[in-house]
């Protein structure tokens, strides 16, 4: 083995974020690295590039231990690194960022000629022929890509770790960076691939280790890995476990419907879709992460407008281009990163809570404090938000009460239909069974719901009807007797060829 | 918090100035009425620090929402030119305050779209007329001081009303207009949400591109008050020196007033007392009649320390000194009575 | 004949032509920028004494850059210029481009400001001397206070720069032999109208008031008008209560010592030119070396100087 971790383990205030790992990387092979959010994917990989300090655990190279302190010294040693955001100089042309730190030199200055040669004979092993002198920035991200690869292979030359390089690109530049990627194994470097992308994983990789919560779950051969066998792995449940919604029992059927899309779509994000939304009705999106959940439900709210299709309801068009036009629809939305989408965290509960209905009445009516009170502690008892008071920074509390503020926010201002993007993360299993159950509450008194998750249990207890995104394409949609955790993993797992699945 | 609250480290640091000042010149806080105005050091004090403090209001605005606008000095100078080439065209008083204003807001309406819309970093954006408005300011005046003898206009910047200087009651009514208009409407907590969390007070339906373009435009009116004031003071219009460097002292003024410059909480009042801080420590060293060579140094001094005793980790640790003397205190008592 | 032929034989005839136009000799002038009213002034005067004495001449504004200087004297030279005026930004660097004048036989005469080249490179350069302004300010103070206990305040120019510590100098030579006279106050005001009033407006304060103020001495005419309104908003009457002498005889200190509020001023005459084509003209009648420094008038105007007909010819001069 070229390179071996054993029992990895790193801890973070509150998380076990690598729990025992065990990674085998063999020279000439492309190892796939999968996991949801969470898993300790970046964990395992900043340990390995010594970006992080592991805490126990030990870590070879061609059999020697190896105990890397930071990037530039992982890189001595062998193993370089790159990520989905090209880091790169983009002002600098593609000849001095391939050799920016070992440029030739001669009488001491850099030397031009030289660095251009050098800089041209690496890049034809890659099969690029472009004009070295330009600024990288003037190339498209695929060959950035590609040259932060050949850059970070000609610098450590045993082990490259590859996070999600491809996040970014098109199909033809995907295969342009596969291409890269099986010249290097062809050298004989160890690839460890990191991607969101399962499609990617069966054409480029030779074994697949998967991680959730911290623990490994199985390194297999690919080849004798099913797709259906690799999401169990990734999801953490087995197919037979039968469960079945609780509002499923024949719900669908009985919505009016409120809200059409057709058409919706943007370029780079997601795919043209159709969604109809009943009255009352809770619609889950279940999808790998990247898969395209988050970006229709920012085309849903005019955070990025949708550049194809319609929305409509019963009295006519609706205007989703930005959030305020969405609100005043009577759109909500409560985003995925609370942290930095969500709650204004300097301010106090009270504030959160208003901002929103303040936002919509305008700067020139405010709320009378007496209101903004009674509406405050109206929401802190209704949603059970645990806190010493209505004042106290948002900031001060823990990420299940955060997420009921940002929720607060939204039922304050009364909406018909309102996006849920993970709205149960990182939140303690109280609150989350808290949370599903006001989200019951709330349809029953005639609120839409889209509910973005990736636990798919949680879908199947919540949702009436499931639509099923993979690869930036919403590709099933299971209603009543159909959305059990069987046929969504199904769905998710399914390839083009075998679409009959949904 | 209560405004006392949050106004008292820069009224205590007022006082202790006034304390020092009148020791090296103790005449300072004398004050007489002088046919039907009040005369003194501490009034000059309240005129000559007008202009910092019309800006400082416009600042503080500006800084809450995480910006800044290095351009309001030669705001002043653009809108000081125009108040006074109007009145050399002889278009009287009431065009002339129109023209200075709607170039102040015309200036800040710049800057807000570069920032809010164009995208480009508050720091960069304002930049830009910072460097190019006085040659905007010296095309009107045709480069020489352009000066006018109207009375009207000369009344913002030497009159006097109800015994106080113009100059003061324009800070004065401007400052506790705009404080009441921030806290008596919603536009404070408008304000403050997208200097702490600009994206995800958009996606509450906050209309941040507005409301940042429209701090600019405040900003640029208050550059405009401060311009016309500090024209009519002089009588001419002095396109290379008007507002020259007080856009630092603006910002200064607003980080004396206890705002953090990474945008968020504000408070009007506390940064318009740092502007009469500044002046201060200005007029103070002028009155005492050092050699003019100190006059930077004791200004820099004076205000790191002013700094240094309203920091917050200073107050934590002299907090944390003082519990811990109380305690060790209560303890040699304890020991005592047993 | 050819085309190419005609155009040539035809741009030829067209240069005698304006050789022959040019009535007199040309004179290139390289000027500094427009920074001040004191500079458009000099610019003025600078084309107006060209024209009474019919030289041709070219002008270029540098914009405060001295590159742009240095390409503009080059340009002279290439066109064979007959004199070189040059007002230097800096004082340093010239020696290359002044030896290639000094190559090609053109004199240079440097206006208002020096270098530190060696004399030899260049013909003569006319200046004001800052100190000297200072010391006709200082004595006519002297002589008008006569016996009387004077205290007086002093406006400083930008600390630190040169006419600041010179006209300081000669003004306290001036009253240095004569115990009566004492400056007791002295700040910057940093040569601004703005400066000059709130710094007034202190001393003011700090001499009670400003009964204990018997005269005031300004480094520039702008800080002299600032004060004269700080003094009168004070309750005092400007040029009677406090004399009033500054330096530079600016059009508004004309204006004011027409009303009485000013009471003398020192002239740094923007007519630099006039001394600098004296010079010149002597050079090419008979080759006459002029002295290496030509030093301008500072010359003292007061109330009594008719300052409403002085302001009147210079408000036109772009002050």
């Amino acid at each position: 083995m070229l390179l071996t971790v054993r029992t990895l383990t790193k801890a973070f205030p509150g998380t076990l974020a690598l729990d025992g790992v065990d990674f085998d990387l063999a020279a000439g092979e492309v190892h796939a690295l999968l996991g949801e959010n969470g898993a300790g994917k970046s964990t395992l990989i900043k340990c390995l590039t010594g970006a992080y300090l592991r805490d126990g655990g030990a870590m070879a190279l061609d059999g020697q231990p190896i105990d890397p302190r930071s990037t530039v010294e992982a890189q001595d040693l062998g193993i370089g690194t790159v990520y989905q955001e090209v880091n790169l100089l983009p002002n600098l042309t593609v000849a001095q960022n391939l050799m920016f730190g070992r440029e030739p030199r001669r009488w001491g200055l850099i030397h031009t000629a030289a660095l251009r040669t050098e800089a041209r004979a690496l890049l034809t092993q890659y099969g690029l022929d472009i004009d070295v002198d330009r600024d990288l920035g003037s190339y498209s991200v695929a060959i950035q890509q590609i040259i932060a690869i050949a850059r970070a292979a000609a610098l450590s030359g045993k082990v490259l770790i590859l996070d999600e390089p491809t996040a970014s690109l098109d199909a033809r530049e995907v295969e342009m960076v596969f291409d890269v990627v099986r010249g290097l194994r062809e050298r004989g470097l160890g690839i460890a691939f990191v991607t969101h992308f399962l499609d990617q994983v069966y054409a480029l990789s030779d074994r697949i280790t998967v991680l959730r919560n911290g623990r490994k779950v199985v390194t297999e051969r690919t080849a004798d890995l099913g797709r259906m066998a690799l999401i169990e792995h990734m999801l953490g449940r087995a197919l037979e476990s039968e469960v079945v919604g609780q509002s499923a029992e024949g719900a669908g059927a009985t919505t009016q419907p409120m809200l059409h899309f057709s058409g919706t779509g943007r370029a780079g994000a997601i795919e043209p879709f159709d969604l109809d939304v009943g009255r009352g009705e809770v619609v889950g999106l279940a999808g790998l992460l990247g898969s395209g959940r988050t970006e229709s439900a920012e085309l849903m709210f005019g955070v990025r407008p949708a550049q194809t299709g319609a929305a409509r309801d019963a009295d006519g068009p609706l205007d989703l281009s930005s959030p305020r036009a969405a609100i005043a629809a009577g759109f909500g939305f409560a985003p995925e990163d609370r942290k930095t989408d969500g709650i204004v965290a300097d301010l106090s509960i009270r504030e959160n809570i208003i901002l929103g209905l303040q936002a919509r009445q305008g700067w020139a009516k405010p709320i009378p404090r007496s209101e903004q009170n009674r509406i405050a502690d109206d929401y802190i008892r209704r949603l059970d938000i645990r806190t010493s008071g209505r004042e106290k920074p948002i900031g001060d509390l823990s990420g299940g009460n955060q997420q009921k503020v940002v929720l607060a926010r939204w039922l304050a201002m009364n909406p018909r239909f309102l996006i849920l993007d993970e709205p149960t993360r990182g939140i303690d299993v109280g609150a989350h069974a808290e949370i599903l159950r006001l989200i019951h509450d709330l349809t029953d008194a005639g609120l839409s719901v889209l509910i973005i998750s990736s636990e798919i249990d949680e879908l199947v207890a919540v949702a009436d009807r499931v639509i099923v995104v993979r690869d930036r394409r919403h590709v099933a949609e299971l209603s009543g007797e159909r959305v059990t955790a069987d046929q969504i993993m199904r769905a998710i797992a399914a390839t083009d060829a075998d679409g009959a699945a949904a | 918090m209560s405004l006392l609250r949050r106004i008292a480290p820069q009224l205590v640091a007022l006082l202790i100035l006034f304390a020092l000042v009148s020791v090296v010149f103790p005449g300072f806080l004398s004050v007489s009425l002088n046919d039907g105005r009040l005369v003194g050091p501490v009034i000059d004090v309240l005129k000559r620090g007008a202009p910092v403090a019309l800006l400082s209001i416009g600042m503080t605005l500006v800084i809450a929402t995480r910006g800044i606008d290095l351009s309001v000095g030669t705001t002043m100078a653009i809108c000081g030119a125009a108040a006074a080439a109007v009145i050399a065209a002889g278009w009287g008083l009431p065009a002339a305050l129109a023209v200075a204003l709607a170039a102040g807001a015309a200036a800040g309406l710049w800057n807000g779209v570069l920032v809010a819309i164009v995208g480009i970093q508050p720091f960069v954006a304002t930049l830009i007329l910072m460097t190019m408005g006085r040659g905007i300011a010296q095309l009107i005046t045709e480069g020489c001081i352009l000066t006018f003898s109207d009375a009207g206009l000369a009344f913002f910047g030497s009159g006097t009303l109800l015994g106080l200087p113009v100059p003061a009651w324009l800070w004065i009514v401007g400052g506790l207009g705009v404080a009441a208009l921030m806290r008596r409407t919603a536009l404070g907590l408008l304000i403050e949400a997208i200097g702490i969390n600009r994206r995800a007070s958009a996606l509450a339906g906050v209309n941040a591109t507005v409301l940042v373009i429209a701090v600019y435009v405040a900003a640029g009116l208050c550059a405009a008050l401060a311009g016309i004031v500090v024209t009519a003071d002089i009588r001419g219009a002095d396109a290379n020196n008007a507002g020259l460097w007080l856009e630092l002292d603006a910002i200064l003024a607003v980080v004396i007033g206890g705002n953090s410059l990474l945008g968020g909480r504000f408070s009007v009042i506390a940064s318009i007392l740092g502007a009469m801080i500044i002046q201060t420590i200005d007029t103070g060293v002028l009155l005492a009649g050092f050699p003019p060579e100190y006059n930077l140094v004791i200004k820099a001094v004076l205000v790191l320390m002013i700094l240094v005793l309203q920091s917050p980790r200073i107050a934590a640790e002299w907090r944390l000194w003082r519990d811990s003397q109380r305690a060790s205190r209560a303890a040699a008592e304890r020991r005592q009575a047993s | 004949m050819t085309a190419k032929t005609l155009l040539t034989t035809v741009a030829a005839l067209a240069l005698t032509a304006t050789a022959a136009m040019a009535d007199g000799e040309t004179i290139g002038f390289s000027q500094i920028g427009s920074e001040s009213g004191w500079r458009a002034a000099e610019t003025t005067l600078t084309r107006n004494q060209a024209e009474e004495r019919g030289y041709q001449l070219q002008f270029s504004d540098a914009q405060q850059k001295q590159e742009n200087q240095i390409a503009a004297i080059r340009s002279f030279i290439a066109q064979g210029v007959d004199a070189i005026l040059l007002a230097p930004v800096v004082a340093t660097g010239w020696d290359s481009v002044l030896a290639e004048a000094k190559e090609a036989e053109i004199p240079v005469v440097l206006l208002d400001r020096q270098v530190d080249s060696s004399d030899d490179m260049y013909l003569t350069a006319v200046g004001s001397n800052l100190v000297h302004e200072g010391e006709v300010a200082g004595q006519w103070l002297v002589d008008n206070v006569g016996d009387e206990e004077c205290r007086i305040v002093e406006l400083q120019g930008t600390t630190g720069s040169s006419p600041a510590i010179d006209r300081k100098t000669g003004f306290e030579n001036a009253i240095k032999d004569h115990a009566n006279l004492e400056i007791v106050r002295s700040q910057t005001g940093d040569f601004t109208r703005a400066q000059g009033k709130e710094v007034m407006e202190s001393f003011l304060q700090a001499e009670n008031g400003g009964q204990d103020i018997c005269a005031l001495y300004a480094h520039n005419d702008d800080m002299a008008v600032g004060a004269i309104q700080a003094i009168k908003e004070a309750g005092l009457k400007p040029g009677e209560d406090i004399l009033i002498v500054s330096i530079d005889g600016v059009p508004d200190i004309f204006q004011a010592m027409a009303a009485g509020e000013a009471n003398a001023t020192v002239e740094l005459t923007p007519n630099m030119a006039g001394p600098a084509f004296d010079a010149l003209e002597a050079y090419w009648a008979d080759g006459t070396e002029p002295e290496k420094f030509i030093q301008t008038e500072s010359k003292l105007y007061t109330q009594a100087d008719d300052p409403a007909g002085e302001y009147e010819a210079r408000k036109g001069l772009g002050y």
